[in-house]
């Protein structure tokens, strides 16, 4: 957890919002795709943004990127052991 | 005339990106104004822009990858060879043209020229005293830097030092701080000084070699600021001042007092992806890129330079491209030994017993089948007529 003094790395401006999927909208996002939950882009447990979401190794991280040509879009990771 | 509320309503139940709704929004309520719109006829205008961004998306199967190698490798032959060149900064040394794009790609951990550009907080953002100040802060300085001669006294044992003032007052340093600073680090040995002169004295007298060993630590050990951090120079950028530094060490600089940790960044993407993780790394890859490609005055789409992020950070770490990163890792022992080292892939696919089911591109290619790129990718399934159940 982080402490008071660490530094929130959200503030920077480089890193887009990073959110955790509920069990319902995980199960949702892979109907959608038709994929199984593998097949997604992964996440390391250690990143700092998963360590100050809290995250664990099986959840989903909605992303909220920006995008010059879509405004915003949002990308799906999933978190994994290092 | 429809309200504009209704065009609202209206957009935001369409399937657009957010982009194209704004402006399809926009462009909405200024035709109504000029056309007075009827509902019917605004319900076609965003049902045929909807068709219309549904053409213009990739289709599945489009060999997209191929098209990204071909968009950004031909500006690319028309890129500088040369490898250092100032941008912008003077004074440092900036890696620029395809050898930075190559170093991007290849996610080496440590740039040749490292760089951060460290933005400062409302406080120190528009005074240059304040942005010196806490410049002297991330400046990394040892003695070496400070010195204007460095000899070893055999006769007395001695390891003298002489202190340029101007580069001593410069780093906001001053003599006795310098030799406190010393006098923690170092146990093992007296300082002293007389004027602008330091003498190190070993506690204890041995070989020559010792005090040779001794020096050299004292010459390198780091007085005050980060270390990695060579120099520092301050720019004004509009109405505020911005520091450039020569080295990279992100994680500490963040935490100096007066910087703004959320805009400071570095060009070194390993310690972006360390610190603010591998989402900051992605959006670090792409505009590395594209601002390398844009100072040789080339434009190349984004989505084939976010398509090569994305490859990038697909695992949750850097991986290059080429034989250590995402070639290397791919699934099919043809697709992996068709691209380099070919025996070595094959003999130690052979050890393993490895199975290639031929999925993917580089495979078929290489036993002339039908490749799943464009219509390749379609195959039929057909429900043949079943057999009448027996009674």
């Amino acid at each position: 957890m982080a402490t008071k003094k660490e530094f929130d790395v959200f503030t920077h401006e480089l890193v887009p919002e990073h959110r955790v999927l509920s069990e319902e909208e995980k199960e949702e996002l892979l109907r959608k795709y038709r994929i199984r939950i593998s097949q997604l882009p992964q996440i390391k447990a250690s990143d700092p943004a998963v360590v100050a979401l809290g995250a664990k190794p099986g959840d989903v991280i909605e992303i909220k990127r920006k995008s010059p040509t879509a405004g915003y879009y949002y990308y799906y990771r999933l978190v994994v052991e290092d | 005339m429809v309200a504009a509320k209704t065009i609202k309503t209206l957009v935001n139940k369409s399937e657009l990106p957010d982009n194209i709704k704004e402006e399809l929004y926009n462009k909405l309520i200024e035709y109504n104004k000029k056309y007075k719109l009827k509902k019917a006829e605004v319900e076609a205008i965003i049902e045929e822009t909807v068709k219309e961004y549904k053409k213009a998306l990739i289709e599945p199967g489009e060999a997209i990858g191929t098209v990204a190698a071909q968009s950004i490798g031909e500006p690319s032959t028309q890129m500088t060879l040369n490898t250092f060149h100032y941008a912008g900064v003077a004074e440092i040394n900036v890696t620029l043209g395809l050898p930075r794009v190559i170093e991007i790609v290849d996610a080496r951990k440590n740039p040749s020229t490292p760089i951060m550009t460290v933005y400062l907080d409302e406080k120190h953002r528009y005074d240059r005293e304040k942005a010196l100040e806490v410049a002297r802060r991330i400046e990394g300085t040892s003695l070496e830097n400070l010195a204007r001669e460095m000899s070893l006294d055999i006769l007395n044992y001695e390891f003298v030092v002489e202190i340029d003032p101007e580069r001593l007052q410069k780093s906001g340093l001053d003599m006795e701080k310098v030799q406190r600073k010393l006098e923690s680090s170092f146990k093992s040995a007296e300082f002293e000084t007389e004027g602008y002169v330091l003498i190190m004295r070993p506690k204890k007298v041995g070989k020559l070699s010792d005090l040779r060993r001794l020096s050299e630590k004292v010459k390198k050990h780091r007085l005050k600021g980060l270390s990695g951090v060579r120099k520092t120079i301050i720019r004004k950028e509009g109405d505020e001042y911005v520091i450039y530094t020569e080295g990279s060490n992100f994680k500490q600089v963040l935490k100096v007092p007066g910087v703004d940790p959320t805009k400071t960044r570095t060009n070194n993407i390993w310690e972006i992806a360390e610190v603010l993780g591998i989402e900051a790394a992605r959006n670090a890859i792409i505009e590395e890129i594209v601002n390398t490609m844009r100072e040789q005055g080339l434009e190349v789409d984004l989505r084939h330079i976010m398509l090569v992020a994305d490859m990038m950070t697909l695992d949750g770490v850097i991986l290059p491209i080429g034989r250590h990163g995402i070639v290397g890792e791919k699934a099919s022992v043809l697709a992996r030994a068709a691209f380099e080292i070919t025996t070595q892939h094959l003999f130690e696919a052979a050890e393993r017993g490895e199975v290639d089911p031929l999925n993917g591109v580089v495979e078929n290619v290489l036993i002339g089948q039908p490749v799943p790129v464009g219509t390749g990718i379609v195959k039929l399934a057909m429900n043949l007529p079943l057999r009448p159940k027996r009674e």
